[in-house]
């Protein structure tokens, strides 16, 4: 059944594969993005051109009146959310002793501020739909910790926790609200962290290669389905078996 | 509004919106006791109440909504 999805953070890396794997089971999608609207209508027109129907949709997701305006113009222009990925997430990598705390604000507004404030506007319309899909994009460093990303391991931790609660909060109105918590995936986000890291990781990764985006997309497509109805209150990791 | 109009267009809500029965929508009716609304049924009340009648209900208000005949006073004082 088609459905109205909204993804933040949907115009690079996994969110814009998350875009376009909704797009292409026939979901119209609004995407969001912080600052790329370049790349947001990129993948809008991916979509598009594909014979889907998308949006592009720039805000703040950590700014509560720039959620409430992204909500708002994406009901008036596609209807209420059905489907809310959340997969906004940026890093600011230090090793805590240096690490000040705009590095650690920024990062648990932009990836768990975030996650509280839409998913909070999305549940009001899914509550009465008596249906929705809540799928929030953590991170292996959530579970396992990562030098240099206590502020992102704190922040991809805590979606773990609140989509636990939200699960039990609204299982009952037929919403799902689930975690996939990627390893390392081929994005400027891993590019960044340097070859030497990259090549490490790699030694540890059972298939022996990083992920691409749309092995993560597959697993959110599918979370994101009627399909996938009974599965709430989990994290699923998608890491090709990192440090099995 | 007159209070018999807030209490048919309130009866319709909880019909509609909560899925309650309507013969057992009564002024003394408990939600929770009675209609057996649970904790997250009573927020999406407020919710309904709010975006239908366009009033603001705050928490402490809120906590004092028990029967049907409560939110029908709440809803009757606010648009007076």
């Amino acid at each position: 059944m088609a459905r109205v999805a909204l993804v933040t953070g949907g115009s690079r890396g996994i969110g814009s594969a998350i875009a376009r794997r909704l797009g292409a089971a026939g979901h119209t999608v609004a995407v969001n993005y912080a600052h790329n609207a370049d790349a947001a209508k990129q993948v809008v027109a991916a979509i598009t051109d594909g014979g889907g129907s998308a949006l592009a949709v720039g805000a703040d997701v950590g700014d509560e009146e720039a959620v409430a305006a992204m909500f708002q113009a994406v009901e008036e222009d596609l209807g209420k959310v059905e489907i809310l990925v959340n997969n906004a997430g940026i890093t600011r990598d230090d090793l805590l002793l240096r690490m000040g705390a705009e590095a650690w604000d920024d990062v648990l507004t932009t990836n768990l501020r975030s996650v509280y404030l839409c998913s909070r506007a999305a549940l009001r319309g899914m509550v009465r739909a008596r249906w929705g899909r809540i799928v929030s994009i953590g991170s292996v460093a959530g579970i396992s910790g990562n030098p240099g990303q206590a502020n992102y391991a704190a922040a991809k931790a805590g979606i773990i926790g609140f989509s636990r609660s939200l699960a039990k909060e609204v299982g009952s109105r037929g919403i799902t609200v689930n975690v996939v918590a990627p390893g390392f995936i081929e994005t400027d986000m891993t590019a960044a962290l340097g070859e030497d890291t990259v090549q490490a990781a790699v030694g540890s990764i059972s298939l022996g290669r990083l992920g691409r985006p749309d092995e993560i997309a597959s697993l959110v497509g599918y979370l994101a389905s009627d399909e996938a109805g009974y599965i709430t209150g989990q994290t699923i990791v998608v890491d090709g078996g990192l440090a099995l | 509004m007159e209070r018999a109009q807030i209490e048919s267009k309130l009866t319709d809500l909880l019909v509609d919106e909560l899925g309650l029965e309507r013969d057992k929508i009564v002024s003394s009716a408990k939600f929770e006791e009675d209609l057996e609304v649970d904790s997250l049924g009573v927020v999406e009340l407020l919710m309904a109440i709010e975006d239908n009648f366009d009033v603001k209900i705050p928490d402490e208000e809120a906590e004092g909504i028990v029967t049907v005949g409560d939110a029908v006073a709440t809803i009757e004082a606010k648009l007076s």
